[in-house]
């Protein structure tokens, strides 16, 4: 407490040496202003970008492993007996999900699930939609809340029955006004009836298995009704595909089992699938992947707002060299008033940290105000955390000490005969 | 040989040799006097006599190259610069030629650095700057900056100044270089009466005149002493 009232004096100094020279020091500080604004601006962008990644793979579930089937590259497609046509059978079997469930340790459920666009129809209204062929378990491993009526049942997978569930976004464009639970709608050959609404995905960075206008119906009704192959007929002749699933959920018991699983999952798959027509996405792999570019994007910024840090602070120390030049005849008469060299560095100091925390401060501001207006301008995510506030008041001190040093050791170091005798 | 107890200020065959090329300078070349506490001394001398060392030494701004200086009882001869510094905040004031006020700071902000390197709180600070201020006659004058004051009321700051740790010794360097006769009568004047206060002091000048203020006076020629007068106190 004594120190304080020691040091108060020589802030007071400090800042109204800032305020005699204000062009001086405005000037001067617009390198921490920048630096410090930087640094700020891109933890917040960099924390935003990478809170929304974390919550849209989140939300896929970072115990669920995504084995999804893929066209293989470069190898033709097996010819069927029609001579025009062409069909291409690749992809995930019944007997994959029956292995993975059967032989990978700690499994606790498998989802699976047949994707193919379809045309739904109601009236006139006529929209092209993903049409979902899964089971009830859908909904626990990819958990969206439910706006109205009730999601897919067991009932519904054993009776084959004919409904749907529909994403909000594919109720806004086909339903509109209409009633919506109960309402019958055509899809492709097949008429259902909407037994229950969720809400979409929202738009993030990782691409969720919902992200559009879907619609979900029991995976038996879907093989009654469409069949395996899903067919194009066009000018040339016919060419279709035929997969049996086109993705199965897989969810682990704990995330400490899921790269594990994710393993044994694909060394499963490699025994039956001679063709590499399939991947694993694990969603805590793309968390991780995220944070690796979160680090890398942090150190390509800090690098940049670093150099600019590095430019203020010799700024400052110019400043205050030619400040200590400037004030040769104070520094003679305190030496002589009996203030020993230790004082006078820390006179020096402070004015430094006076000017270096000022354009911390300024800095602060423009690191608030730009990830503000990068939101509103550009929709992106921002989060300006706490702990950035701290961070700015320790980077301006550390440059302020830093910077401030070699001045005030030279400003110490003078001989007080000298420095009197100059004046 | 220990200063006798009533001695603020003894040397004892202090030299002070600088080295410029290969020549050496001797800026004093053994001089020994002692100071009693309450007297009011004159150190005379023309210029490169030797007084300019002098005052850096007694003022503990330099060292003897050898020889011994007490200040009050401890001998600074071989102190470090910390030391050095702490013996001029607490047993030694200066007045100087041109004041040496700092520019940007008001009388009373002038006045308590001193008092702020002791580590004294405000309300001490405050206190003591306007008793001093009064004493020496500037105490109306305390808010305002030293370019708004005329030289004699300057140098009235600097005494202040150079009381406001109650040192041993005032030392004051042609304080009046700076001044016109009438107001260098007032401050020689101001001089007198801390003298008849019981403060040690001691004045450097070249001008006889002022140099007769003093009650004793030693008379510096080519860095030795050449005559020691000690008036009765």
């Amino acid at each position: 407490m004594k120190q304080l009232f020691y040091l108060w004096p020589f802030v007071k100094l400090g800042l109204t040496d800032v305020w005699r020279h204000k062009t001086r020091s405005f000037l001067t500080m617009l390198g921490v202003v920048f630096g410090v604004g930087s640094v700020i601006a891109m933890l917040a962008v960099g924390e935003g970008a990478s809170q929304q990644a974390l919550e849209s793979i989140k939300r896929l579930g970072s115990t669920n492993i995504m084995v999804l089937s893929v066209k293989p590259t470069g190898e033709e497609s097996v010819s069927t007996g029609s001579q025009r046509g062409r069909l291409a059978v690749y992809g995930l079997l019944y007997e994959d999900e029956e292995r993975i469930r059967q032989t990978v340790p700690g499994v606790v459920m498998t989802v699976p699930a047949r994707m193919t666009r379809r045309m739904a129809r109601l009236g006139e209204r006529q929209l092209e939609l993903r049409v979902v062929e899964t089971v009830p378990g859908w909904f626990e491993v990819v958990q969206r809340p439910l706006m109205a009526g009730r999601v897919l049942s067991q009932d519904d997978l054993k009776d084959r029955a004919n409904v749907c569930v529909l994403t909000e976004h594919g109720v806004r464009r086909l339903l509109a006004a209409k009633g919506m639970i109960g309402q019958r709608i055509r899809i492709a050959s097949g008429v259902f009836e909407v037994v229950g609404i969720v809400k979409n995905e929202d738009g993030g960075t990782v691409r969720a298995p919902d992200s559009e206008a879907d619609v979900y119906i029991p995976l038996t009704t879907g093989t009654r009704l469409f069949g395996e192959a899903n067919i194009r007929y066009s000018s040339g002749g016919m060419e279709g595909e035929k997969v049996e699933l086109s993705q199965i959920i897989v969810k682990m018991r704990d995330i400490s089992v899921v790269e594990a699983g994710s393993k044994a999952i694909d060394a499963v798959l490699e025994r039956f699938h001679k063709k590499a027509d399939y991947k694993i996405d694990v969603p805590l792999t793309l968390l991780r992947e995220a944070e690796r570019t979160k680090r890398t994007y942090n150190i390509v910024l800090g690098t940049i707002a670093g150099i600019s840090l590095l430019v203020g602070g010799i700024g400052i120390m110019n400043i205050m060299l030619a400040s200590v030049t400037e004030r040769t005849k104070e520094i003679g008469i305190r030496r002589a008033i009996g203030a020993r060299r230790s004082r006078i560095v820390v006179q020096f100091l402070i004015n430094t940290c006076v000017l270096s925390i000022g354009g911390g401060i300024v800095g602060l501001l423009l690191g608030i105000g730009i990830p503000f207006l990068i939101t509103i301008f550009t929709d992106m995510p921002t989060v300006v955390q706490p702990y950035s506030l701290l961070l700015a008041f320790g980077i301006s001190v550390a440059i302020g000490i830093l910077f401030g040093l070699y001045p005030a050791m030279r400003a110490a170091s003078l001989d007080p005969i000298e420095a009197l005798r100059r004046a | 040989m220990r200063p006798a107890a009533d001695e603020v200020i003894r040397l004892e065959d202090v030299k002070r040799y600088y080295v410029v090329g290969d020549e050496v300078v001797k800026a004093l070349d053994g001089v020994s006097f002692s100071i009693k506490t309450g007297s009011y001394w004159s150190i005379m001398g023309t210029s490169g006599s030797g007084k300019s060392t002098m005052l850096n030494i007694l003022g503990c701004l330099d060292r003897p190259s050898s020889g011994t200086y007490w200040l009050n009882g401890s001998n600074v001869a071989e102190m470090d610069d910390n030391a050095l510094s702490d013996h001029r905040l607490s047993n030694l004031g200066f007045v100087f030629q041109s004041f040496h006020l700092i520019p940007q700071l008001t009388v009373w902000e002038n006045i308590e650095v001193p008092m702020l390197y002791r580590g004294l709180p405000l309300s001490e600070r405050k206190e003591k700057a306007e008793m001093l201020a009064e004493k020496v006659g500037i105490e109306h004058r305390l808010r305002h900056l030293p370019s708004e004051l005329s030289g004699g009321q300057r140098q009235r700051v600097a005494v202040a100044r150079a009381l406001a740790n109650d040192p041993a010794v005032l030392l004051a360097d042609e304080p009046t270089g700076n001044l016109d006769s009438a107001t260098s009568v007032q401050i020689m004047e101001l001089f007198q009466e801390l003298s008849e206060q019981g403060k040690t002091i001691i004045l450097v000048t070249h001008e006889p005149d002022i140099a007769a203020y003093a009650k004793s006076s030693i008379v510096l020629k080519d860095g030795t002493i050449q005559s020691v007068t000690e008036g009765s106190k």
